[in-house]
């Protein structure tokens, strides 16, 4: 066995014996694909497959980091240990970005069974949500068992880490009008749970029949999504999502759907490491004879369509 | 700086092995309220391509080692205007030691008298950047001090 081998299997000994700055250097592995990240998942998985995992989603400013303090304070009391991985966008510009979800999030920072640790989206190749599942798994094996996957619920990418979760929470705000429509439209169809935060505001019952309104057009499941008032600043109705999260998963489970879920989710999954390491691979090659430079210059030149230059590309990295 | 990078750059210069961003952490330690100096430095620090968590005023000591701690990051930043810094970056220091974080790049800023530069150097915080200081010098300083890698064998908390 090789000496990071050994050393993977030590980091992932004091983690799942719940040491915090082990969780943390093993998410740093997963989260930046380092070498060791496959030694990693390969130690912890069997581990995994504990956790209720929640994704909360909505518009900026909707109040989701504020409603993920309430849900954090709300499920210790309920004893629980708690993980959150909370995304914010990359600047597309710069590669950098500021990720303050956490200041929202500084009151629990004595407790040893709350976990937060903040993600960029990057311009990962696998995808924002193979790199969030995998930060998942970590914090599941390391022993949190209610994990939070706080997103901002625009762009499918987004849309996809909200979907790897039990029990999606869509939070929207009184008087956004109509610029929140397009989230709703994609983020609307994967909502277990709908939050109308803010409800001290001007406005919840013409929201509340809105969204009673787009909730009847869609198909009738058989988990009927609630409608639930939370003013998240003040902690009021937070005991009452939490009560429907909990609600929902003794749904999934009892109905089969838990496993179907997770067999979907983990096609996703399986499908997108194997386009990861197919991207990676050929870019390895980039620049070797018949390697993607060589492909782009036969395509400018037209003398190789696209379907065939993918043929050959695929051929060289097939090994 | 040759030209404006487009968003596929960015996607292609960030390939899934080719590792990682530098990643800070902003703090202001104590009681001043004073947070716009270490706000135009998380921007900066953006700008220059880093993943820079802020954490707001008013951070113990205690806080900002859990954060830093949690989040991993490889620098940490501290701002303070209020003059405690000889109470409080000794704390900081001693807490990320006690956590094995010794290997966390440790930069001040803000409003520190010269005369306490040396002995906040001698504790190992790495840099004070004074007002005048240029985001560019900051980005430098951290790319040029920073450890190299977040991978196992960097880590001096390893066999502890």
């Amino acid at each position: 066995m090789s000496a990071t081998e050994n050393s993977v299997r030590e980091w992932a000994h004091r983690g799942l014996a719940g040491e915090r700055r082990a969780l943390a250097r093993l998410i740093t592995l997963v989260e930046n694909r380092l070498p060791e990240a496959a030694a990693v998942m390969r130690e912890l998985t069997p581990h995994t497959g504990r956790a209720h995992i929640l994704g909360i989603t909505g518009a900026p400013g909707s109040g989701k980091s504020t409603l993920t303090n309430e849900l954090i304070k709300e499920f210790r009391r309920r004893e629980r240990k708690i993980g959150v991985v909370a995304i914010d966008p990359t600047s597309t510009l710069t590669g950098g970005a500021v990720l303050g979800d956490r200041i929202r999030m500084l009151e629990n920072y004595q407790d040893p069974h709350v976990f937060i640790r903040s993600m960029a989206t990057r311009g990962q190749l696998g995808g924002l949500a193979a790199m969030s599942n995998d930060v998942v798994r970590v914090m599941d094996a390391c022993g949190k068992d209610l994990i939070i996957v706080e997103t901002v619920g625009v762009g499918q990418d987004e849309v996809d880490v909200a979907k790897a979760a039990h029990t999606t929470i869509l939070v929207e705000v009184p008087g956004m009008g109509d610029d929140i429509q397009a989230i709703k439209a994609g983020v609307l169809e994967i909502a277990d749970l709908l939050v109308i935060n803010k409800a001290d505001r001007d406005g919840v019952e013409r929201l509340n029949l809105h969204l009673q309104s787009m909730l009847n057009l869609a198909p009738k499941k058989e988990w009927s999504v609630p409608i639930l008032k939370t003013v998240a600043a003040q902690g009021e109705g937070i005991a009452k999502l939490a009560d429907q999260a909990e609600k929902h998963l003794t749904y999934l489970k009892q109905s089969g759907e838990y496993e179907k879920r997770e067999r979907a989710r983990l096609r996703d999954e399986l499908l997108s490491r194997v386009r990861e390491e197919i991207s990676r691979r050929v870019l390895n090659r980039e620049h070797s004879a018949g390697g993607l430079q060589e492909m782009l210059n036969r395509l400018e030149a037209r003398s190789i369509d696209l379907y065939d230059a993918a043929t050959v590309l695929l051929n060289q990295v097939a090994e | 700086m040759s030209q404006q990078p487009t968003s596929s750059d960015v996607a292609l210069m960030n390939p899934p092995d080719a590792g990682r961003k530098i990643r800070v952490l902003i703090a202001k330690p104590g009681l001043d309220g004073h947070d716009r100096g270490a706000k135009v430095v998380t921007r900066g620090l953006r700008d220059a391509g880093m993943e820079v968590i802020y954490t707001g005023l008013h951070q113990t000591p205690e806080m900002i080692v859990e954060a830093s701690l949690q989040e991993d990051v490889d620098v940490i930043g501290l701002s303070i205007l209020s003059g405690a810094h000889n109470v409080l970056f000794p704390r900081i220091v001693n807490l990320l030691k006690q956590n094995g974080m010794d290997d966390v790049l440790v930069f001040a800023g803000g409003i520190i008298p010269p005369e306490d530069v040396p002995e906040i150097l001698g504790m190992g915080i790495k840099a004070v950047f004074g007002p005048g200081t240029t985001l560019e010098d900051t980005a430098r300083f951290i790319r040029e001090n920073v450890r190299p890698s977040s991978g196992l064998a960097a880590s001096s908390g390893e066999g502890r």
